[in-house]
């Protein structure tokens, strides 16, 4: 265990062949963060945010950040796997679970599996399920797009987003194309999505907030309005001034809508 | 040595390229005439008829959505031509098995092939190219693992005799296996594939299978064979690697004059030209391996590339090894030239058709190289002639992966691979 510069404790787990780099921080009830397509790092201060009021605990998925890829996994449900596993080891009986865009499936697919073990569920900018129709892909398809665009849609702001690849570490570049590349295996086809998933969002009886941000090019409104009604228990907000990623451009906001809803 | 005729069936009639983001992937088939494409096929046939009137084997490829090559089922062209040839060698390079759902139908419609032509097939596999992952709903990721074992199932239904038999692997899982017709080349038709990784190469080399590679230039393709060779070595096959093992794609033009020829060249460098595709469809996300991506991402495609297009000009694309043009002589000593640099190799897949190079050019290349050519290659470099003699010490021989991936980089090959 190593501790992080804003007092998160990095450590791993070996769970089913995969190690598993988390974050860890914080006292009181357990909120399990399961990040973007885009990782987590020590330095996320939206978990800063969450440490002060929890105790968080931020894996990374399977092949992202430093968290190993084995050969078997390659799917949603395959961490989903892997994170009961977490919850046991971590002794995490009850937990409330926050999931953005791609760990807002496997946030999903999570609470489908083990409802009495979510106590609430935030989802921001979630995918995971098809509510639209055949002849559109519900999610914009992120791996055929230039890098300038993904950009504007999945950032309110893009200019404070722009990484600077000359100067950025070889470490960090290579976390962010094996991201990329664990994104591709896991959400490639069916694109982003589970058939099955949205015919088992009506197991997860725990109250969900599911938010976007208001210029998230990704997930649309409607698409949000459509996939929250799955859920017994649902409702939407949106975060103004920010796209598909708001616990990146609007941490603070985010932090005290989730401080709302799951201290409710 | 042997030489094959090889064209990819472009369709050239395209608006001009400013109008158009890429020629690939997304290119509108509106832009696609289907009484001229028809013509075309009758011409490209033509054409690989007459190549085996003057003695040159055959070769087609494969790719999808796409301008620069429309046969995007390549096995059935190749039973067009089963029928319509008598004697030439007919090389498929290949069916990109990583992208076929269906391994064993692969094996059934190349079964169909190798019988109807009377044992004519020579059955290449490829991983396809990185802008084929969209066309073919494809996952990037894990193609090479995909690959081989759709190879090894595809061998299975080849060479099993007994009644069914099924197959329960990481990625592919059939029950019931037992294909009609059955090969007629016993144990099964030659395999080819392409590969320009080292790793892949060696991997290649200890199976023994035919290694080939497109357009990989004086010292991308060197660096190729020694690992060929140290696959094979490895793998105990023995010293001697035979020059049949390996094979080069290139563009070549063979004409009666300097100045025709440079002239038909030019045109084959549409190839190189008109490949036009954006980086998002050229670097899908585990398509190459992280380290080489994350240079990609600095930026180093871009060096790559601008590197590229400086050669898209016929005395360079000679100089990098890329381009075999001009009168039968100087032909001939830039192949010989080619072959001492790489340590030798047996197959010369000539890309002799691309563009607005026209019927009557197309065939004035063939028969050129056919006549003048071909024969001196085959005296000097018979098929028993032994590959990588002084090569494999000298400096080249031992490169480690990451150097060849680096160097790798800009084959985003416009062709195969």
């Amino acid at each position: 265990m190593s501790s992080t510069a804003n007092g998160l404790n990095r450590k791993t787990l070996s769970i089913a062949g995969a190690e598993i780099e988390l974050f860890e921080g914080g006292e009181g009830a357990p909120v399990l963060f399961l990040h973007s397509g885009q990782g987590v790092t020590a330095g996320d201060p939206f978990l800063a945010l969450l440490a002060q009021e929890w105790r968080v605990i931020a894996p990374s998925h399977p092949g992202f950040g430093k968290s190993s890829l084995p050969d078997w996994v390659d799917s949603v449900d395959d961490m989903a796997h892997i994170y009961l596993e977490l919850m046991d080891r971590l002794g995490l009986d009850k937990v409330d679970l926050i999931g953005c865009s791609i760990g807002g499936w496997i946030a999903s697919d999570i609470a489908t599996k083990v409802p009495d073990r979510i106590k609430r569920l935030i989802l921001v900018g979630p995918v995971g399920v098809k509510v639209g129709t055949p002849d559109k892909l519900d999610i914009p398809d992120v791996f055929a797009m230039p890098q300038e665009k993904f950009a504007q849609l999945i950032f309110h702001d893009p200019d404070k987003f722009r990484p600077d690849l000359k100067s950025l570490p070889d470490e960090a570049i290579a976390v962010m194309a094996r991201n990329r590349e664990t994104l591709a295996l896991i959400a490639w086809e069916p694109y982003m999505h589970n058939p099955k998933l949205k015919h088992r969002l009506h197991r997860v009886t725990a109250p969900a907030l599911f938010l976007r941000g208001e210029s998230d090019g990704l997930v649309s409104a409607q698409y949000l309005e459509k996939y929250a009604a799955l859920l017994p228990n649902a409702r939407t907000e949106t975060i103004a001034q920010a796209g598909h990623a708001p616990q990146l451009e609007q941490p603070r906001v985010l932090f005290e809508k989730a401080l709302a809803f799951l201290n409710a | 040595m042997k030489a094959w005729h090889f064209s990819e069936n472009a369709y050239p009639y395209l608006p001009p390229a400013d109008q158009y983001e890429s020629i690939r992937v997304n290119l509108p088939n509106r832009n696609y005439d289907p009484e001229k494409g028809a013509k075309l096929y009758d011409r490209f046939l033509d054409e690989w008829l007459i190549a085996e009137d003057e003695g040159v084997e055959i070769m087609l490829n494969e790719h999808h959505q796409t301008a620069t090559c429309v046969d995007p089922a390549a096995p059935i062209v190749l039973g067009a031509l089963a029928r319509l040839s008598k004697k030439a060698r007919l090389l498929i390079l290949g069916n990109p098995v990583a992208n076929r759902r269906q391994p064993v139908r692969v094996a059934e419609e190349m079964a169909l092939v190798d019988v109807l032509s009377r044992g004519r097939l020579e059955c290449g596999f490829v991983r396809g190219v990185p802008y084929e992952v969209l066309p073919a709903n494809s996952n990037p990721v894990r193609m090479n693992e995909r690959q081989w074992e759709a190879i090894d199932l595809i061998i299975k239904a080849w060479t099993s005799h007994d009644g069914p038999v099924s197959h329960e692997g990481r990625f592919f899982h059939h029950r019931n296996i037992n294909i009609w017709p059955r090969p007629f080349q016993q144990p099964h038709p030659p395999i080819w594939i392409s590969t320009t990784t080292p790793s892949g190469a060696r991997t290649v080399g200890a199976r023994g299978y035919v290694q080939a590679t497109f357009l990989s230039g004086f010292d991308g393709t060197r660096a190729i064979y020694n690992n060929y060779r140290q696959g094979w070595r490895e793998a105990g096959r023995g010293n001697d690697v035979p020059i049949n093992r390996l094979a080069y794609a290139a563009l070549v033009y063979t004409a009666d004059s300097e100045k025709r020829a440079y002239e038909g060249a030019d045109k084959l460098l549409w190839y190189m030209r008109a490949n036009k595709v954006p980086f998002h469809y050229q670097y899908p996300p585990g398509y190459m391996p992280v380290p080489a991506m994350a240079q990609v991402m600095r930026g180093a495609a871009l060096d790559q590339h601008a590197a590229l297009k400086d050669k898209m000009v016929v005395e360079k694309a000679i100089e990098a090894g890329i381009m075999m043009a001009g009168t039968p002589d100087q032909v001939y000593a830039q192949i010989k030239r080619f072959y001492e640099h790489v340590g030798g190799f047996g197959h010369l897949l000539i890309m002799g058709q691309a563009g607005f190079l026209e019927h009557d050019d197309t065939v004035h290349g063939i028969k050129t190289f056919a006549r003048e050519v071909y024969p001196r290659l085959k005296e000097d470099y018979p098929d028993t002639a032994i590959s990588g003699h002084g090569q494999d010490r000298s400096a080249g021989g031992q490169q480690s992966e990451q150097s060849l991936r680096h160097a790798g980089l800009g084959v985003v090959n416009p062709v195969s691979s």
